[in-house]
């Protein structure tokens, strides 16, 4: 494999916003990307004058599916009045954000611009779920995976049940992942289900008694969680509260060159390591209780960065299904294979834990407008480390940071690592 | 898929044909004419036994349009006992009693009902226990 190379000239995000994510009749993906760049902007601590922007990366995975409207990339520019600058649609499935991320990178450090907009955007509750899941089915191999019956859900499942023949997990495990990431997201005012589980419960209860109908008998959220009432199998071990939502949203980061960057602001956040690789289908890989990309992803944006896994404080990670989130963990250095659903157990990755993984709640509450979701990891990243998180801000500093951002199965994965120097 | 997509699939489909490298003897599921282990040029025919095992597995539920009519089904990544593993979907077995590890073959049988757009049936491999 080529060897990683450092990047020729230093790259800083100097303004990070996103949308609220959620489900929403009334707006398309411009609207939604509008408002990203509105709160990007206003994020932009000297002010940003829209003008200095020489360049756009779009993230979306399938605006033609879900929309109808191919070519997004000139039309969100004209939407944010950034004609004629050049703008172009990064593709990459779910990766479509990070991959983005690392375009808008590449583009400043080659030294051909010195500020780029990076943003992503996708519009998907206009079709039903299983218009919406047929439309996501095309990020894998058709022919031979998709023509078998397999669903995304269903390819998670099983890495969930080869991980749980493996390393002996139960499904109940994957579940404090789907309760931390709805606690962090309680807590997140952008995010599509602001809500904790036992909130959610007790909504469900309220609603079945207003209706005159039986009231569940749930105590506890074990018992909501463990009841096909509560909480339907999806792909068995997977049920509904392992797997990330529909969602509308946007995300808008702005880059600049380091010798620019304090025109923008006085607390950049830099980004020091980028990585990318590819794979196969999902029956093609060596093994499936981990995600071969994404290692090849950090290990590339580690040796960039010249950091470990054991320097990184926090970690936004694709948590498409919750065991998305468990072998994210692993792949990334956070914890030895097979000890992943321990740490998520034992409060490891809470927010107040030695290792945070998603403080916004991550693709499973916060919401998964796929081509968005990888540029608002980035979004998280900067207000976290910048101390403008707000409630879910982590204790004490945050001075690195990584993202990871997955394509379909693990067929792209890019990860990102973030430093503040001041 | 259009029918034209379906038909150059047959081979594949119906007798689960594949490639054999003739550079480093690798057995090839799907062909790709392209080995994927040496990177040499890999076009030779190879016709796989059949046989194998349930690598890992899943039972659907929220199944995609034209296979809701089966569900819940069992999918699996089944490892042939040449080496590649195929995805394919279970079938002449319950859904409770499958497991990693159990030793399965291929059979042909109708994979799904494309009616909504042309009446075409698709048929293919599916494993069944053996």
């Amino acid at each position: 494999m080529p060897k990683t190379k450092s990047l020729p000239r230093g790259v800083a995000v100097v303004g990070a916003g996103m949308s609220k994510f959620g489900a929403f009749p009334e707006k398309n993906s411009r609207d939604l990307f509008v408002e990203a760049f509105k709160e990007m902007t206003k994020s932009v601590d000297k002010g940003l004058d829209p003008s200095v922007v020489e360049s756009l990366y779009i993230g979306n995975f399938s605006s033609d599916q879900f929309e109808h409207q191919a070519h997004i990339a000139p039309i969100l520019t004209d939407a944010v009045g950034l004609l004629p600058r050049p703008a172009v649609r990064v593709e990459d499935a779910c990766a479509s954000g990070g991959a983005a991320l690392r375009q808008g990178v590449m583009a400043i450090a080659s030294g051909m611009y010195d500020v780029v907009l990076v943003g992503g955007a996708e519009k998907m509750t206009a079709l039903n779920t299983a218009q919406v899941t047929e439309a996501l089915a095309a990020a894998a191999d058709v022919p031979f995976e998709i023509s078998a019956g397999f669903t995304f859900p269903g390819f998670y499942a099983a890495m969930a049940s080869a991980y749980m023949h493996r390393y002996g997990m139960k499904s109940e495990h994957l579940m404090n992942v789907a309760i931390k990431n709805h606690d962090n997201a309680s807590h997140n005012p952008y995010a599509q289900f602001s809500v904790t589980i036992q909130k959610w419960m007790e909504g469900r209860i309220a609603a079945a008694i207003k209706k005159g109908k039986p009231a569940p008998t749930w105590f506890t959220i074990w018992d909501f969680l463990h009841d096909e009432a509560g909480n339907p199998t999806v792909a068995w071990p997977l049920r509904l509260f392992d797997c990330s939502p529909v969602t509308d949203g946007a995300a808008a980061v702005l880059l600049v060159a380091e010798e620019r960057m304090r025109e923008f602001t006085d607390h950049p956040i830099h980004i020091i390591g980028s990585g990318q690789a590819s794979d196969s289908a999902l029956h093609d890989r060596p093994e499936l209780t981990a995600i071969p990309a994404a290692k090849i992803a950090a290990n590339q944006a580690f040796e960039m960065a010249g950091v470990t896994a054991k320097d990184i404080r926090i970690a936004e990670v694709h948590d498409c299904f919750t065991i998305a989130e468990v072998i994210a963990s692993e792949d990334i250095g956070f914890f030895a294979p097979g000890e992943g659903f321990k740490a998520a157990e034992d409060g490891v990755t809470a927010r107040n834990g030695a290792k945070p993984i998603n403080t916004s709640g991550g693709l499973k509450a916060k919401g998964h407008p796929v081509g968005a979701s990888g540029v608002a990891q980035a979004v998280e990243v900067f207000k976290q480390m910048r101390g403008q998180a707000g409630e879910r801000q982590v204790t004490g500093d945050v001075p690195v940071a990584l993202t990871h951002n997955v394509g379909a199965t693990g067929s792209t994965c890019v990860v990102h690592v973030y430093e503040r120097r001041n | 898929m259009e029918i034209p997509r379906h038909w150059r699939l047959k081979k594949q489909r119906y007798g689960l044909v594949g490639e054999v490298c003739p550079h480093c003897d690798a057995k090839i599921f799907p062909p790709r004419d392209v080995c994927p282990n040496c990177g040499d040029e890999a076009k030779e025919l190879y016709t796989f036994s059949g046989k194998g095992e349930v690598y890992s597995y899943t039972t659907i539920y929220e199944a995609p349009a034209g296979y809701d009519t089966n569900a819940p089904y069992t999918v699996a990544i089944v490892k042939l006992e040449e080496g590649p593993m195929v995805t394919a979907q279970l079938t002449d077995v319950d859904n409770d009693r499958v497991e990693i590890g159990m030793p399965v073959e291929m059979v042909t049988r109708k994979m799904r009902n494309d009616g909504d757009e042309r009446g075409l049936i698709v048929y293919g491999y599916k494993f069944r226990p053996r």
